[in-house]
């Protein structure tokens, strides 16, 4: 778990109807969100999940801590939003889970990617790259 | 995303509701720990860690519950839950549980049961391969006012030449007939019909072979075809009867085949299947007293049916010659032309309008059902509103709510509909075995998948309807006021009740409406007690019918001898007080009509005169029956023997042909112009012997001996009815009695129609019967409701006003004025049904005209007296709990909180 401290991270609102990021404080605290698009969130969330997943297998409050520190937190990302994805994607069948107990002794659940998943990350990595290719090309457009 | 995955998780977690828990909920606190490990690595303390985590995620349970209510299981669980939730609160409110589904399981019983009978007599197909293309063979002949003619042979044999639109036609009729050989003579129903009739129904034998065109010719072998259920019962089943004889009616005949058990022709009886035998040589054009039925060419519509009918019937009168006395060009004045109409409709008849009468009051019964437990359940919900308003202020969504009070009413809905198909299956088994009405079709009135599905249909309507009632108004409480619990400074608001008032309203109105249909119905009934049948005492007059056939009793005066030998015999019974033959009993099915000309008239060449139904009878027929003699007297035997030609009249008779009964008196009559004249010598009562609400035919009565008649040299009555006046007819030793006393004369005589002229003019009215049986039970019914929905009304808004009405005694009011504003508010909404009720029922009684007699659908006395009963009897329902308020402490009442 990287401790990554940043004193009054700056918000980015990428303001392109693909999400809306809260403020964060100065601890690095998980605010909670009012998710307005939420299907449009879902949507990036499963993707964010899956691709930290496929790293190594991690269980959930180290999938908001690895999300946090590979984004520099920019994503912030809702407790309870996480655990119904992970519910979700292990549904679908993207992912897998057992109980084990950590270092710390303490019991979690550590999910991790399944074959199905990998297949599903490289689909949405592909979708998400076109999508923002194609915005790229709107933004950069002259008159 | 696979959909089986997903079902089997859901599954398993439904099935395994607390480990699946038990899985989130660990998952949730071991994300807690995490969190708060985290936030102890920053430095915190672990009481500050703690309390970081917490303010950070929020309450623990919350995410939980976020997390489980993932999962389409949740929804399924949800709806488990409700339902046991709804059972629970059922049960502890038992007697309204039990009041709404009684009331409801009625209202849906008596639905469901009329339905069943609309599906099995109007909505089922017949049992036929397309039966739309079959019809029956019916003509109508203006010019002598038969509205509904026959078939006869010749028409028949055209149709079989030269018919285009036609597959196949056949002619056919039914009766009995007696087996003879085996000692005492048996009688057997059977249906007499030419070859072409099973192949056109798509009939197949079970065992042999159909008829073929060969059985049909009379100088053939005799063949016949026996049905199931008598191969059953007197063969047992054997497969050798086909080839063995019968003896029917003295004569041979062989039996080639078995119909299959399913089947079945017009409502018909049938033991035997016979082949109806014609000799084409002597047929002629008269004898229109068969039925036909035809099967339609594919894609042939009813009037291409109809137009090649009557392109064939001019071909009919060249092919076939007149009978004897009448001439062809008489014929085509007539001016015969066809009448088709499908089979099923010709079956059904005009029962549909009873039936869909029926159907619409016991609608009306159930929304009436339905409005009182609407009410219940607004009460119901209003007791509730706190407890909702606190929920909603939870943070409940309305449609959470909305659901569970919707769970309560489908629930009482389903309950009920599974006690009213039960009420409606009993009702069912009654009817069949009561034989009250004999309605057509009744073989497939049963409980079958569509009154299932029906009655489910419907129960489930009808709850959510009368459910929706209470989300609308208590769903979405007012949390304020509803929180604030009843008020300390507020009484009821008008607003409340405005909902239940106006159901009250509808069920008045809706009550009016039966009552003025019952009402209706009864003065029908009066109406028709009232007319005249042609007979006294019916109770007091036995009948019993048989058939001296040619090959017993060959010479026709020993047949009248053998008939007033029996006739003697049996006035010599006890208890007789006199007796007499006809050959058509009053309201019996034997009925004959012919033309009459009159002496004394004049009539164009070649015409026909109007045609008068035709009656033969002994001396004392009119004693026994009770029939007022007009004018002149009666027969007597002396005059039968020496075929004197006289004949009687009925008054109708003789006031359309001259005027008045004195008038006739000396008159002559006959039938055909080969007869000799007959004269008139005596005038009786009209009888109503097609059924009291149509009009008496005019009737002819002849003696049942008669020379030179229709023609021929002697005509005498073989087939004929005794009429018995005793007091102990119906009686079972009486039967004996008579049965003795005939075949102490003659022992092959099958006796048939062994029943009382009472029987008869009870059939005769069994619809209207029937209908006013069921139309007084709704309007009874519907009249209870309505009035316990008033009492309940005004007896709860006294209940709520309890503090007001205190409040008024005690600043002085008498409690007269505080009755009379009780009942007076009863009062109005009672009005403003009725006024509702009448103009409704102003519009649609007029639907029920056909069934109605001598009375109009707008009949004041009936609308006054019903209404005024209905404003009585609410007035009364007012009065009792106003008298409650009455007895009010006001000081208690002030007191109470």
């Amino acid at each position: 778990m990287a401790g990554v401290d940043t004193e009054f991270a700056i918000p980015i609102n990428l303001d392109v109807h693909l999400l809306t990021i809260i403020m964060s404080g100065r601890y690095p605290v998980i605010a909670s969100m009012n998710s307005t698009n939420t299907d449009v969130i879902q949507g990036t969330l499963d993707m964010l999940i899956l691709k930290t997943l496929s790293l190594e297998p991690m269980h959930g409050f180290g999938i908001v801590r690895r999300i946090e520190q590979i984004t520099q937190n920019v994503f912030k990302v809702n407790a309870g939003s996480l655990l119904t994805a992970l519910q979700r994607l292990e549904r679908y069948g993207w992912l897998a889970a057992d109980w084990v107990v950590t270092q710390n002794s303490r019991r979690a659940k550590v999910y991790r990617l399944t074959q199905m998943g990998r297949k599903q990350l490289q689909n949405e990595t592909a979708d998400w790259q076109r999508r923002s290719a194609a915005i790229s090309r709107l933004l950069k457009a002259q008159a | 995303m696979s959909i089986a995955r997903q079902l089997v998780r859901g599954f398993r977690n439904l099935l395994r509701r607390k480990y699946a828990d038990e899985d989130i909920a660990d998952e949730v606190d071991s994300f807690f720990a995490e969190a708060k490990a985290d936030f102890e690595a920053c430095g915190l303390t672990a009481h500050d860690a703690a309390r970081a985590t917490r303010m950070a995620l929020g309450s623990s349970t919350a995410l939980r519950e976020q997390v489980r209510s993932y999962g389409w299981e949740n929804i399924v669980n949800g709806i488990f839950q409700d339902l046991r939730y709804t059972l629970r609160r059922l049960r502890a409110t038992p007697g309204f549980t039990v009041v709404s589904i009684v009331t409801l399981a009625l209202g849906l019983g008596a639905t469901t049961a009329i339905f069943s009978v609309i599906n099995g007599v109007l909505l089922k197909p017949l049992p036929y391969a397309h039966p739309e293309q079959l019809v029956s063979l019916w003509m109508t002949a203006p010019g002598v006012k038969i509205e509904d003619l026959n078939m006869a042979p010749s028409v028949y044999f055209t149709m079989a030449d030269e018919a285009r639109a036609f597959q196949a036609v056949s002619i056919w009729t039914s009766g009995t007939t007696s087996i003879t050989g085996n000692g005492e003579p048996e009688q057997v129903s059977a249906i007499f019909a030419s070859h072409e009739l099973l192949p056109i129904l798509g009939v197949k034998p079970q065992l042999g072979r159909l008829f073929a065109a060969a059985d049909d010719d009379p100088k053939g072998t005799r063949t016949v075809m026996l049905s199931d259920g008598y191969w059953r019962s007197h063969f047992g089943g054997d497969r050798s009867v086909l080839g063995r004889r019968l003896l029917i009616e003295r004569n041979t005949v062989s039996m080639i085949g078995v119909l299959p058990p399913s089947f079945q022709f017009m409502d018909r009886k049938a033991d035997l299947l016979i082949p109806l035998r014609f000799d084409r040589a002597k047929t002629n054009l008269g004898v229109f007293s068969f039925l036909g039925v035809g099967r339609l060419k594919s894609g042939v519509a009813l009037k291409q049916a109809d137009a090649d009918l009557g392109r064939m019937l001019p071909l009919v009168m060249q092919r076939f010659p007149p009978p004897a006395g009448y001439t062809a060009k008489m014929y085509e004045d007539v001016r015969i032309a066809p009448n088709l109409r499908l089979l099923r409709d010709d079956l059904v008849g005009d029962i549909g309008n009873m039936l869909w009468v029926l159907m619409a009051t016991v609608g009306i019964v159930l929304l009436i059902a339905c409005a009182n437990i609407a009410n219940l359940l607004l009460v119901r919900a209003e007791g509730r509103q706190q407890e909702l308003a606190i929920r909603t202020a939870l943070g409940a969504a309305w449609t959470r709510i909305a659901r569970e009070l919707l769970f309560e009413s489908v629930t009482l809905g389903v309950v009920a509909g599974v006690v009213g198909l039960g009420l409606s299956w009993a009702a069912l088994k009654l009817l069949s075995a009561s034989d009250l009405v004999r309605l057509p079709r009744a073989r497939n009135i049963q409980i079958d998948a569509w009154v299932v599905l029906f009655a489910t249909v419907t129960s489930i309507t009808v709850s959510v309807l009368f459910g929706l009632i209470p989300i609308v108004r208590y769903a979405k409480p007012q949390i304020a006021n509803a929180l604030r619990g009843g008020g300390r400074s507020m009484s009821a608001s008008r607003d409340r009740h405005r909902v239940r008032g106006l159901l009250v309203v509808v069920q008045v109105a809706l009550a009016l409406i039966l009552l003025v249909t019952s009402g209706l119905m009864i003065r029908t009934f009066g109406n028709l007690h009232q007319v005249d049948p042609g007979f006294t005492n019916a109770a007091e007059i036995q009948t019993v019918r048989i058939a001296i056939p040619d090959e017993q009793v060959k010479e026709p005066e020993r047949v009248v001898r053998m008939e007033q030998a029996m006739l003697d015999k049996i006035s010599a019974i006890n208890g007789v007080r006199s007796v007499s033959i006809t050959s058509s009993v009053t309201m019996g099915d034997y009925e004959s009509n012919d033309p009459v000309y009159a002496e004394d008239k004049t009539y164009r060449e070649g015409t026909l005169p109007p045609l008068r139904r035709f009656k033969w009878i002994a001396p004392n027929y009119f004693k026994t029956m009770g029939q007022r003699m007009l004018a002149g007297r009666d027969l007597r035997w002396p005059e039968i023997y020496n075929s004197r030609p006289v004949a009687l009249v009925s008054e109708n008779t003789a006031r359309e042909m001259w005027g008045s009964p004195q008038a006739a008196i000396g008159k002559r009559i006959r039938t055909t112009v080969k007869d000799d004249w007959c004269e008139v010598f005596g005038v009786v009562g009209d009888e109503h012997t097609d059924g009291v609400e149509k009009r008496a035919p005019t009737i002819v009565y002849w003696p049942i001996f008669q020379k030179n008649f229709e023609a021929g040299p002697v005509n005498v009555q073989r087939a004929v009815a005794f009429v018995i006046r005793t007091p102990r007819a119906g009686s079972i030793p009486l039967r004996d009695e008579l049965r003795n006393a005939i075949w102490s004369i003659n022992a092959n005589l099958p006796l048939a129609n062994v029943e009382t002229v009472e029987t008869l003019y009870d059939r005769s009215l069994e619809r209207t019967s029937l209908t006013l049986i069921m139309l007084a039970i709704a309007g009874g019914m519907a009249l209870l409701l309505g009035i316990v929905g008033i009492y309940g009304l005004i007896s709860y808004s006294v209940s709520q006003r309890t503090r007001e009405i205190g409040i008024r005694l005690a600043l002085g009011a008498p409690i007269a004025q505080v009755t009379r504003a009780i009942v007076r508010s009863g009062l109005i909404l009672s009005a403003i049904g009725c006024a509702c009720g009448l103009g409704a029922a102003l519009m649609l009684a007029p639907l029920m005209k056909s069934l109605l007699f001598s009375v109009s659908p707008s009949d004041p006395l009936t609308y006054a007296a019903t209404s005024g009963s209905l404003i009585l009897a609410a007035a009364l329902a007012s009065y009792l709990p106003a008298r409650r308020a009455a007895k009010v402490d006001p000081v208690e009442a002030l007191r109470a909180e």
